[in-house]
């Protein structure tokens, strides 16, 4: 398994999460409530997969070895996909996919407010242009989960159970990790030490105006993003996702 | 979904001074409607604002009023500003 330096590992972080989220969220297709709420997921969709492929331009030009954005997403194994677990985690009901989003994109929207201010004028660009999406995205994502906490007997039941089914896997989205520091150490990225906290605030808040509990801090397992070790799911959605480009390399119509 | 509510979507473009209605959306609240609105309507560039209103509160004429209310104004050609000589000068107005 090929691992790439810190800087490049990091970026494969940001697309491949954006881009499996994007995947997931494509699962709607045809099977959304409400033609809007369709277009919706749609459009946050495309946003992410448009950032995926900013990242991935960028990783595949730090790996230099004649990969491109397309090879990355397609050509690449389970083990080397660095997206956090959340993301990989079936749709479930509605609740489950906007518990999921929302969680993403306050962890999104904090990262890239940080990454905003990054040294490296990629990583910056990206993360500005990125930010004007997400700020979107959560506004979204934060006004469904109050809409169906504080909703009927029904979909505030239906949170409880999303919130007790994907909250595991939060703590990627909190932990505090040697990559990261030795990146904002060599001046590529700021510290990210603040982001748990922001995180968290802006779970609570919208957790409150939803009347909604935030559980305990969730715990690390066995699984990471970081090492490739991804739940059942991924290998699936992989499948899926990549068949064509694998069963017929560089097809093109 | 049978219990959203019918808004009327209203677009303010780049360059226009005021709101158009360009159609309609389902939505459960208000917040919920400008979002929709802004994922239907506005997805290649047309607006700066949007103004959204549930369509129940709308007055509208009803068609049998066609006649009473609109018809008296066909034969009133003089309420048009068609019968004043221009002069040359003024050019294309």
């Amino acid at each position: 398994m090929t691992k790439y330096d810190d800087l490049t590992e990091f970026l494969l972080r940001l697309g491949d999460s954006a881009l499996i989220q994007a995947q997931r969220l494509c699962e709607w297709t045809g099977r959304a409530p409400a033609l809007e709420e369709e277009l919706g997921m749609m459009n946050v969709g495309l946003d992410l997969v448009g950032q995926a492929r900013n990242w991935y331009d960028y990783a595949a030009e730090r790996i230099n070895d004649g990969t491109d954005a397309d090879a990355l997403a397609f050509r690449r194994d389970e083990r080397a996909f660095r997206n956090l677990l959340l993301v990989e985690q079936p749709n479930g009901d509605f609740a489950v996919t906007m518990t999921k989003q929302f969680f993403y994109d306050a962890w999104q929207f904090h990262v890239l407010t940080l990454l905003k201010n990054a040294n490296d004028e990629h990583i910056a660009a990206i993360a500005t242009k990125s930010l004007k999406e997400v700020t979107y995205h959560l506004r979204r994502s934060s006004q469904w989960v109050e809409r169906l906490g504080d909703g009927t007997d029904e979909s505030h039941q239906r949170m409880v159970n999303a919130i007790d089914t994907v909250w595991r896997f939060t703590f990627e989205l909190v932990e505090q990790n040697d990559t990261e520091w030795s990146l904002s150490e060599a001046g590529h990225i700021p510290a990210l030490t603040e982001l748990p906290e922001l995180w968290h605030a802006t779970v609570s808040e919208v957790f409150t105006n939803a009347t909604l509990t935030v559980p305990d801090a969730a715990s690390t397992f066995y699984l990471s993003a970081r090492t490739g070790m991804h739940s059942e799911h991924l290998g699936l959605l992989l499948a899926e996702m990549q068949f064509l480009q694998r069963a017929y390399p560089d097809a093109s119509w | 979904m049978s219990e959203w509510t019918l808004f009327e979507v209203f677009i303010r473009s780049k360059h226009g001074l005021n709101h158009k209605h360009v159609g309609s959306v389902h939505a459960a609240d208000a917040e919920m409607a400008i979002e929709n609105a802004r994922d239907l309507y506005t997805r290649r560039n047309e607006g700066v604002s949007i103004w959204v209103m549930p369509s129940a509160l709308i007055t509208a004429t009803a068609t049998d009023e066609k006649e009473p209310l609109f018809d008296p104004s066909e034969d009133k050609v003089y309420r048009h500003a068609s019968f004043y000589e221009l002069p040359d000068e003024v050019g294309h107005m």
